[in-house]
């Protein structure tokens, strides 16, 4: 028994290496698409669906370097408390966006079609959504940051060729800019959404 | 109507050429040039709120459950649908071809033209691609202006139009005073073969036919989004930048200043 459990802890050890050291950008992809879309195709309740979700999101996602790019230029003018603060502000509000936005889909459909490494820091995986019934087939790129390649991140989503984080960072930067500047107004937005 | 349509061509230029750089006084610039990337000013962000607003409404009553209407159409006729009004999108998509020096794609569209409206009975049938003529990108005049080098001027909200910049309603306003064939054999000349409803049924069609296709993520974005109206104004702007520049490789699109910023803290 003592055995057995030994080889399950083994066995799960290695799939949880697979998964979380995948180097190649392809790979990390595939793996995330594919371990997403068992989670989202099975028979678990929403909310355990949205606990595994997010934790491929935290262990995938550059969840910080994100944050920090869609503030955009207010990212110079505010102190480390506001800075640390708005970090934990975002990654709820992120972790809660994305687990949301994928939740609906039942068993989305995604084939990494080719990738591109642009300079040491950035590879561009290409992909695409097959079409259904409802929709037709979306062309999904990944910029994955990979200035450590032991470790590749995803930096930006761009979904027929509309960057996410730029959308991102203009709402983020117009919801400051109406406010005087005051990155408070941005807190308090981003708060609100969480309870909602 | 002809002189008024001159009238407002003229205006909105001028607006092209003075409203470009405006940008203090409280008004929002967004997308100042970086990299290349598009400049445009919500010189009217105020009133461009509110236009959304009632944009939203008039989504949430008509055009959204029309479009979930639309979609328990079985697929071959949503997609025969789509492929007629793509056809007929080729007669403002040659010219801007042409106009733009894409000689290659003016005959490929010219020659899916020609047999989609033929064998392909009104466009239902995509048998160009058959033939291996692939579906090319849509051009219109706005796109034009931009390949031209005119900015976009003002970002504004029309209503039920939805998102314009100065410059694509230039481009809108060049279509209806004789850029459309479409527009022209239907609502300008007292065809025996069309009438005007012909060409407004093809336009709500239309603009049916794009919202069904982007219910779940107009949803989504409406669900994750917290502020809408700045969501959307992004996503068209960076959609026209992508059009005008004619980009297909997505690394194109994404060089910014921003990202150096924070590899370097």
């Amino acid at each position: 028994m003592k055995k057995l459990k030994f080889l399950f802890f083994f066995l799960l050890f290695i799939n949880l290496n697979n998964i979380s050291l995948a180097k190649d950008p392809s790979d990390l992809i595939n793996n995330i698409v594919d371990e997403a879309a068992s989670i989202l195709s099975s028979e678990d309740p929403i909310e355990s669906k949205i606990i595994k979700l997010n934790a491929i999101a935290e262990r995938s996602v550059d969840i910080n370097g994100i944050g920090l790019y869609t503030l955009g230029k207010y990212r110079k003018t505010i102190n480390e408390d506001q800075k640390s603060k708005y970090q934990k502000l975002f990654r709820s509000y992120f972790l809660k966006s994305f687990s949301s936005r994928l939740v609906d889909y039942t068993n989305p459909r995604i084939s990494v079609v080719s990738q591109k490494k642009i300079n040491d820091k950035y590879t561009i995986v290409n992909s695409i959504l097959e079409a259904t019934s409802k929709r037709p087939q979306v062309k999904i790129d990944w910029r994955i940051y990979t200035k450590n390649p032991e470790r590749p991140l995803i930096r930006d989503l761009i979904v027929e060729g509309l960057s996410l984080a730029r959308t991102q960072k203009e709402e983020f930067n117009s919801i400051i800019q109406n406010n005087d500047g005051d990155i408070n107004a941005l807190f308090k937005t981003l708060e609100e959404f969480l309870i909602k | 109507m002809k002189k008024l349509l001159l009238v407002l061509s003229v205006f909105l230029f001028v607006l092209i050429s003075n409203l470009a750089s405006a940008g203090d006084d409280g008004k929002i610039e967004i997308n100042k040039k970086n990299n290349g990337y598009v400049e445009a000013t919500d010189c009217f962000e105020k009133v461009n709120r509110g236009i959304f607003a009632f944009n939203q409404v008039v989504d949430k009553a008509i055009f959204k459950p029309l479009a979930k209407g639309y979609r328990m159409f079985p697929q071959p006729i949503r997609s025969g649908t789509s492929n007629a009004l793509s056809n007929l999108s080729n007669v403002v998509t040659i010219p801007n071809n042409v106009l733009q020096g894409q000689f290659k794609d003016a005959g490929v569209n010219t020659a899916r033209f020609v047999i989609n409206t033929t064998l392909g009975i009104a466009g239902i049938f995509d048998v160009a691609s058959y033939y291996g003529l692939n579906k090319r990108d849509k051009e219109d005049y706005g796109q034009t202006l931009g390949a031209w080098g005119a900015g976009p001027g003002c970002y504004f909200i029309l209503p039920v139009l939805g998102p314009t910049t100065v410059r694509d309603s230039i481009g809108s306003v060049i279509t209806l005073v004789g850029g459309d064939a479409w527009y022209n054999v239907t609502v300008v000349n007292d065809t025996q073969y069309f009438s005007e409803a012909d060409y407004y049924v093809s336009r709500i069609l239309d603009g049916i036919d794009f919202r069904a296709k982007n219910l779940e993520s107009f949803e989504s974005l409406e669900n994750s989004s917290v502020d809408l109206y700045a969501s959307v104004r992004s996503l068209y702007l960076q959609d026209r930048y992508r059009k005008i520049q004619n980009i297909d490789k997505t690394t194109d699109t994404l060089s910014d200043d921003d990202w150096e910023e924070v590899d370097n803290q």
